[in-house]
């Protein structure tokens, strides 16, 4: 076992042009143990790029998600959730048994029966966004005109944010994840969402309606101030992870039309692009060995979804897309009883999205050459900033 | 044929095993695993095996 890194290799290893998943994840996997990494920040991390060893990481009751712990990663301002001190609801960033309520809370929203009855709402969302670019013309921007649009009015409808305020709801989200986005425009709407959230909230314990916000209230077992941060949680969750899948997975479809219609290739594209690579951010709170490495209590650690999942020992040829094969296993939406909680409505929003557009637009095509794409090599999530399409 | 027994304690709702072997596991109100079939053989059989799998609340285990 050994408890040093000979050698500190830098955290952010996503290039422009270089191809993702990193290449260097492949040799990281052949090293015994785990890989020690810098952040920017200077602190260490130590990088996990086996999937079996991530799936480990995520269900060690040893290995905190509590940003809390001294040790916790904090790559950049951008990068780590706040804590459940600072935004109560935060559920994600506690650990069992605090962790427990909030799910416990939240799983009658996502179950299987709940997620396929809101295909009609979702549906009807898709075809709005694409008859509005219908309308506009022959090209877009598949990404602020579709890929953004879709899930923010897919979490406004589940949070039960009236019709006539969805505009101004989807306005404020997408500044949240836009790149062009200033700090202080950013702060702003965040401010200004979670006044909403708090309002909305305030009505529905009035008035109640058919929706999350209100049975979560008449279920007693969150505060309306975690409600709030709750909501706010999800809309984050939601939002650009959702819209990153769906616009890669334009790209990579477009790519190999064979597979357009094919109910596989959802799973499969999940697991080729892994969006969320990034996100499980964790530390040891006490002394646990992981794949023979041994890591110190208060020591960060990154499991890497996009490195387990693009694992030859998991996943055959594991850089081709190949809806044939079995994706099942893959870890693009964690592990562990943090595991996306909306991972079935991201799903489904996928599903509806595709059969939509190249329903619709079967003409739909990349307007720029794919070299020249804008891939998300400096944010949290892997995606792309635009997608220029025509038809 | 196999026994299949689960842990509700830990399960997390992910529905995983729903959508994996929907034979042979399903969700109760509260979004909380249900077992079907607590003794499936053959398809349904192999279908539970991947559900344990990949649950990831490891709340699923399948007794030869």
């Amino acid at each position: 076992m050994s408890t040093d890194a000979a050698e500190l290799v830098p955290f952010m290893l996503r290039r422009p042009g270089a191809p993702f998943p990193p290449p260097e994840y492949e040799e990281f996997r052949t090293k015994p143990g785990l890989v020690k990494a810098a952040l920017p920040s200077g602190e260490t991390v130590w990088l996990v790029t086996r999937h079996e060893e991530v799936r480990a990481v995520l269900t060690d009751p040893r290995i905190s998600s509590n940003p809390t712990h001294e040790g916790f990663p904090r790559p950049s301002r951008t990068v780590g959730a706040p804590s459940a001190d600072e935004v109560p609801g935060w559920f994600v960033s506690l650990d069992p048994p605090d962790h427990n309520r909030f799910r416990k809370a939240l799983i009658p929203e996502f179950t299987v029966r709940r997620i396929r009855s809101l295909r009609p709402a979702v549906e009807e969302i898709v075809d709005r966004a694409i008859d509005q670019m219908l309308a506009r013309g022959d090209t877009a921007e598949l990404v602020e005109d579709f890929s953004l649009t879709v899930p923010s009015l897919v979490i406004s409808s589940l949070l039960g944010v009236p019709k006539v305020d969805r505009d101004f709801f989807e306005e404020k989200t997408k500044v949240l994840v836009t790149l062009t986005s200033t700090d202080e425009e950013r702060d702003k709407a965040s401010e200004h969402l979670l006044r909403y959230i708090n309002r909305l909230i305030t009505i529905k314990s009035k008035r109640p309606g058919d929706d999350l916000i209100s049975r979560l209230l008449q279920g007693g077992l969150l505060t309306p101030q975690e409600l709030s941060g709750v909501s706010m949680l999800l809309l984050i969750a939601g939002h650009e992870t959702t819209a990153n899948n769906i616009s890669l997975g334009v790209v990579t479809l477009l790519q190999q039309k064979q597979w357009i219609g094919d109910e596989r290739m959802i799973e499969e594209l999940l697991r080729y692009h892994s969006v969320a690579d990034l996100v499980a951010l964790r530390v040891a709170i006490e002394d646990v060995e992981i794949g023979g490495q041994l890591v110190r209590a208060g020591e960060g650690i990154v499991p890497l979804v996009a490195g387990a999942n693009h694992d030859p020992e998991m996943f055959e040829r594991p850089h081709e897309f190949d809806p044939s094969r079995s994706a099942t296993g893959h870890v693009a939406f964690g592990y562990g009883v943090h595991q996306c909680l909306g991972q079935n409505l991201v799903r489904l929003e996928m599903d509806v999205a595709y059969r939509g557009l190249f329903r619709r637009i079967p003409t739909l095509e990349v307007a720029v050459p794919l070299e020249e794409l804008r891939f998300k090599y400096d944010g949290v999530l892997f995606g792309l900033h635009a997608l220029p399409v025509r038809w | 044929m196999a026994r299949i027994s689960v842990d509700t304690g830990k399960c997390i709702g992910s529905a995983q095993c729903v959508l994996a072997a929907p034979d042979v596991f399903d969700q109760d109100d509260d979004g909380f695993v249900t077992v079907l079939d607590s003794t499936p053989s053959g398809e349904a059989e192999a279908t539970a095996r991947t559900a344990s799998g990949i649950c990831p609340a490891q709340a699923i285990t399948v007794h030869d």
